[in-house]
């Protein structure tokens, strides 16, 4: 029988290790795995070369692992923000590596990863600086640029309703990266707020099917009020 | 001579959003035409954290951490409203999908090129987020921005001095001083919006030659 369903987030993360590429999914606050990022804190892997849209807000989640030192080198679209001082400490101290990427070209390397696909053109930063140095081409008139998919050993991941066989339905904007990242990775583990039983998720609402999903844990949510914008 | 205020330049903007239009506002000062679009139109807002159908901002106490905008930013759903993600929601912008998108700018040249992610700083962290894929997808990008930096230098330049979002993409600019037009011979005046200001004296204040003809 098939369970994906670990019992804590410490099981679910036990092999990760040094020097891995993890992708967290999330956009902001929405959508990201702060349990899961807290449990990677405790379990000590470090050099870690992390994948997400933002560098982290404030001292939780994503900034708690930077500012905990564990990562070497970040993709992500959108650093800087009013609240991302452990990024701009480390970055500004040349302790941490930067790869800037235009969001949806962020997006599309990650889906390419997941889908096979060993590069594509894009029309994004094209005459740009984000562009220097890359190969380009003109088709049908318009100029592209060649980019290549993320691939990641780790895909954590936030998702609002899973069975066990690892089925996933999402909440609102929540969603965001947590597909294509699953999609990506070698092993997703996603917490979740509600396990259900096989068949109570109905098959036309399944966002992310199984085949994408390697582990599982359902974490009851914080009590969290609303994030003040960032 | 009295500036539009930004209240005025985002209704100014909403104005020329036309019923079942798919529109996507940046973050910022575009942000604001959503509070004018005028009622009775069925105009559908796309952000790009992955929302179509955005509404009105929920009221205090009742935001929901779940549902933000790509200013992560508290936000509702219209009725009729869809979730889907990121890949999908940068595919609907690059695939020519959205019919305009409002961005801030920091310079626009007489030739359509962008300029509104990086000042150019050495030692500044760079951030980009979904500005370049907005300026080469949507079908119309209209740029909204005061005319003059602090020290009255013109926005609207020759050439870019700050590092380019996108290339010959902007087709329209709103200022609290005037709307333009970028065509391929150049800057179009529209209308100016500020009042008491003369063409000639916008003339100056602009820096790149304007053309004007009187609506025929």
């Amino acid at each position: 029988m098939i369970n994906k369903f670990f019992a804590t987030p410490e099981a679910a993360l036990a092999d990760v290790h040094d020097g891995a590429t993890v992708m967290i999914s999330g956009f902001g606050g929405a959508g990201m795995p702060a349990e899961l990022i807290d449990c990677l804190i405790a379990q000590g892997a470090t050099d870690l070369t992390v994948v997400n849209n933002n560098a982290g807000n404030a001292d939780a989640g994503l900034a708690a692992l930077i500012g905990a030192g564990r990562v070497r080198k970040i993709l992500c679209s959108f650093p800087r923000q009013t609240d991302s001082w452990h990024f701009d400490k480390l970055y500004r101290a040349g302790k941490l590596e930067l790869e800037l990427v235009p969001q949806g070209t962020l997006a599309e390397r990650i889906r390419a990863a997941g889908a096979g696909i060993g590069g594509f053109f894009t029309p994004t930063a094209f005459g740009t600086r984000l562009a220097e140095g890359k190969e380009t081409r003109r088709i049908d008139g318009r100029d592209y640029v060649l980019e290549y998919p993320i691939h990641a050993d780790y895909a954590l991941i936030k998702a609002d309703r899973a069975d066990r066989w690892g089925n996933l339905t999402y909440r609102k904007t929540a969603r965001n990266f947590a597909p294509i990242m699953a999609a990506a990775a070698k092993c997703t583990v996603v917490q979740v707020r509600e396990s259900v039983e096989l068949g109570e998720l109905d098959p036309e609402m399944v966002v992310t099917p199984g085949i994408f999903v390697k582990r599982v844990v359902r974490l009851a949510p914080a009590g969290k009020t609303a994030r003040k914008a960032a | 001579m009295k500036k539009f205020d930004r209240k005025q330049m985002a209704a100014r903007v909403a104005q020329d959003i036309p019923e079942g239009a798919y529109v996507n506002l940046g973050i910022g000062l575009p942000t604001l035409v959503a509070d004018y679009l005028p009622k009775g139109r069925e105009i559908i807002l796309h952000s790009e954290n992955g929302v179509l159908g955005i509404g009105p901002r929920p009221p205090q106490g009742e935001e929901d951490e779940d549902l933000i905008n790509a200013g992560k930013e508290p936000v509702t759903l219209l009725t009729g409203g869809a979730y889907f993600h990121h890949a999908d929601s940068f595919g609907m912008i690059r695939g020519r999908h959205l019919d305009f998108c409002v961005l801030g700018a920091f310079q626009v040249s007489a030739a359509g090129d962008l300029a509104n992610w990086h000042t150019g700083e050495p030692d500044a962290i760079p951030a980009v987020g979904g500005a370049m894929d907005l300026a080469v997808g949507a079908k119309q990008v209209l740029v909204m921005m005061e005319h003059l930096t602090k020290d009255g230098k013109s926005k609207l330049v020759e050439r870019c001095t700050y590092p380019l979002t996108g290339a010959r993409c902007v087709n329209r600019v709103y200022t609290d001083l005037a709307v333009i037009d970028i065509k391929p011979d150049g800057l179009h005046l529209v209308e100016i919006v500020a009042e008491g200001l003369s063409f000639d004296e916008l003339q100056r204040l602009n820096g790149v030659p304007l053309r004007y003809r009187a609506a025929a």
